[in-house]
């Protein structure tokens, strides 16, 4: 099993380049607070990352791989809690800068994600 | 009270909300792993960390004497990563490992270089609303 399984990976920064690009469209429009579909959507990415987590750490546990492990481990985890977060900050601050929260979160995610990539592959 | 977290202000918060947590669990991670390996940077780090703490603390807390704590954080920072910005650059022996201000913050998109100047602008400007509510 790979630390970072490179699916899963590109699963994250497709779902959150997708919903970031859904996001602008929001802000544009000066729609909020979003809809259903919209944390459906959200709810997906969670999942995946979810699943991440545990490949992440199980996989971190068993390789014998040079890996900065406690910031991997921290990264790995975090990932799983900015949108939460984002989603209810939105969800106080129903206007076009709640809507803005959530881009920085999906932004944030998509940052850790290509973090995780290279703590994984330090020589890559 | 004036109210320094709603409207552009909950994406401040949001944005310094990310930075204390990534830059308190960079100097957590230097300074409980290898506190002897880069001093100066990981002192630096550790003083990111709080800086960054207590901005997102006082945009969240509001009123006026938080702004004021909120203004000289954002100064401190904005001073932190101009100065380190240069020595990483210049008087690299300092630096045997990176801080979250190390080359101007490059290695987080550079966002630590405008952050402060955006906190600063969304601090100062409440200063012009306030005169118009007054006269």
């Amino acid at each position: 099993m790979t630390g970072v399984n490179v699916w899963l990976l590109g699963i994250v920064l497709v779902l959150s380049l997708a919903a970031a690009v859904w996001t602008v469209v929001m802000i544009v429009r000066d729609q909020s607070p979003p809809g259903d579909a919209y944390f459906g959507l959200l709810g997906a990415l969670m999942l995946v990352l979810a699943v991440q987590v545990v490949t992440g750490l199980v996989s971190l546990g068993v390789s014998d791989r040079v890996v900065e492990k406690v910031t991997f481990a921290a990264y790995d985890v975090t990932a799983l809690l900015v949108l939460p977060v984002g989603a209810a900050l939105a969800l106080v601050e129903r206007s076009r800068w709640g809507t803005t929260v959530l881009l920085v979160a999906l932004l944030t995610v998509a940052a850790m994600e290509l973090r995780l990539w290279a703590l994984w592959n330090p020589h890559a | 009270m004036r109210d320094l977290k709603s409207g552009p202000g909950r994406v401040l918060v949001a944005v310094y909300g990310v930075f204390a947590v990534a830059a308190t669990g960079r100097s957590l991670v230097q300074l409980g792993l290898e506190p002897g390996k880069a001093p100066l940077a990981y002192s630096l780090s550790l003083l990111a960390a709080i800086v960054y703490l207590v901005a997102t603390t006082c945009l969240l807390l509001g009123g006026d004497r938080a702004r004021l704590v909120a203004i000289v954080s954002c100064a401190v920072e904005a001073v932190g990563v101009l100065v380190v910005g240069v020595l990483s650059y210049t008087e690299t022996q300092l630096f045997p490992d990176k801080t979250v201000w190390s080359h101007f913050g490059q290695g987080y998109g550079f966002l630590p270089l405008v952050l402060p100047f955006l906190g600063l602008l969304w601090l100062l400007r409440g200063d012009h609303a306030r005169e118009r509510a007054t006269r």
